[in-house]
């Protein structure tokens, strides 16, 4: 499979199943998209037909110069090469170790977000807090369920995790102890929304933590239009300088500023713009996702403008960074050379298998968007017995289990998209929302893009 | 090859022979929580 696109100059073609991606002329983007076009490749295609199909636009010498790149690069497996990996993703492993853990340390929330999918932090009406002990049984959980695996992730999510700190301290201290007992590498991240930050916490949180995610949605007007506090008031101007205390004293790394963008701002472009501007390099801002007849929701009729932000987004992220103002955009990283294996990106996030959420009453669920839902409810760390038909349903679940995937050129890069939004809006976690696939697309297409600019300046 | 640029080598097939040590992190856990982007993990058997 082949996509050609192109983005103003900036002619490509990506070969999916080498994972290849060329930058081409104007000419041979014409003739390799007549190619996909037809259904063709370059075996069952002779040059008289692209000669008879475009000389018209270009001379013989050119098409025919053309025609040889495109047979080399098709000879050398790198376009339209053969797609290998259905086998592969039918003998993927199963009862995979448990390698990451999402902590719901607290369901409650000292904001009311719009948007927020675990319902402004009370998770249905259950405003609560883990215990420690239950924390600590977590990580005994994770440690067995674990098995060989050395590196366990496991993230403080809310609610508000700041809320419950002194029980993540002492659920850290604890895993600490326990990783030696049992070589493993704990990595600890925490997602806040900022209010609670202090000097204290700070210290402890970049002594602690391989990664900070800090929630802030852009602009204070588009921020404050939903991330709003108890009173009703924005938060933007209580947290800002907190987040960028953070992310000074991070020096800079190893942290997402990240907020969402909503049908409220579909000029977010702007916003992510506005956290480059605050000092913030490192960035992401990520579509809402929502039940549709949300306010705020993201509708079919607004794709044309957000492909458009996308593309303004990238054009300004190339220049800034070019102009010595680096930023990263979380989602135009592509790392083309070293990016994960084929494995990884046939099984996706590895919710429900390798990754699950435990809620603060101790009931395990898939990932951290299902906490809540009964009927995916895995088991409680009183037993710690995970329910293997849910567990078999995920882990079955692939690129290759999911028809609409089948002939997506960004399958390898989003692995599917995420289970619980295909759940959320289409009731199964085999079929994708279309919408976050049809985001996901452009998104790919713009980080390819800018892959192209780059590699251009390092000539 | 005269017109055509390419970027980068095809990694992704060789991948498929030694890749699944499974060490990398969960792509839910570095800032996404609501949206799948795995191909912008990295590696660990690389990294290392």
């Amino acid at each position: 499979m082949v996509h050609v696109f192109h983005i103003k100059e900036k002619y490509l073609a990506l070969d999916v199943n080498s994972g290849c991606v060329h930058v081409l002329d104007e000419l041979c983007y014409d003739v390799l998209k007549y190619l996909c076009d037809e259904g063709k490749t370059p075996e069952d295609t002779h040059i008289q037909e692209i000669c008879d199909r475009f000389q018209d636009r270009y001379a013989v010498s050119d098409l025919e110069e053309a025609w040889g790149d495109i047979l080399e690069l098709y000879e050398s497996e790198t376009l339209f090469s053969r797609d290998d990996y259905a086998e592969i993703a039918g003998k993927l492993k199963r009862n995979s170790p448990v390698k990451a853990m999402c902590l719901h340390v607290a369901h409650d929330c000292n904001l009311r977000c719009a948007y927020c999918f675990a319902d402004e932090g009370a998770y249905h009406n259950r405003r609560e807090l883990m215990s420690v002990e239950t924390g600590k049984k977590a990580m005994d959980f994770l440690i067995q369920a674990s098995g060989k695996r050395r590196n366990l992730e496991v993230d403080f999510f809310g609610g508000e995790p700041l809320m419950n700190f002194q029980m993540v301290k002492e659920v850290v201290e604890y895993a600490r102890e326990q990783e030696k007992i049992h070589d493993k590498n704990f990595r600890f991240t925490i997602t806040t929304n900022g209010i609670l930050l202090n000097d204290e916490n700070i210290a402890y949180i970049n002594k602690e933590m391989s990664n900070v995610v800090l929630s802030l949605d852009g602009r204070k007007e588009t921020n404050d239009k939903v991330r709003c506090r108890i009173d009703g008031s924005g938060s933007y101007d209580s947290i800002v300088k907190k987040l960028q205390k953070v992310a000074e004293s991070r020096n800079q790394d190893n942290y997402y500023v990240r907020g969402t963008f909503t049908r409220y701002n579909l000029d977010f472009s702007k916003d992510v713009l506005h956290l480059a501007d605050l000092g913030f390099k490192q960035t992401s801002v990520e579509p809402v996702v929502s039940e549709p007849e949300a306010p705020y929701a993201i509708r079919e009729e607004d794709l044309p403008q957000i492909y458009q932000e996308y593309e303004n987004l990238v054009e300004e992220y190339i220049t800034r960074r070019k102009e010595g103002k680096w930023f990263n955009f979380f989602h135009f990283m592509i790392d083309l050379e070293q990016g994960p294996c084929v494995i990884k990106r046939l099984s996706g996030c590895g919710a429900g298998c390798e990754y699950l959420a435990v809620a603060p009453n101790g009931d395990i669920y898939p990932c951290h968007q299902f906490v809540g839902t009964e009927e995916y409810k895995m088991g409680n760390l009183e037993d710690g017995i995970l329910d293997q038909e849910i567990r078999n349903h995920f882990e079955s679940c692939n690129v290759y289990t999911k028809p609409k995937c089948r002939d997506c050129f960004a399958k390898f890069y989003c692995s599917g998209g995420c289970m619980a939004n295909a759940c959320l809006l289409n009731g199964d976690i085999n079929e994708p929302h279309e919408i976050s696939c049809m985001l996901q697309r452009k998104r790919v297409e713009c980080s390819l893009y800018a892959k192209a600019v780059e590699a251009e300046w390092e000539e | 090859m005269k017109r055509i640029k390419t970027l980068n080598q095809a990694t992704l097939k060789k991948s498929a022979a030694k890749g699944g040590c499974g060490e990398c992190q969960t792509s839910c856990q570095s800032a996404c929580k609501t949206s799948c982007t795995v191909a912008n993990q990295k590696c660990e058997s690389q990294k290392a």
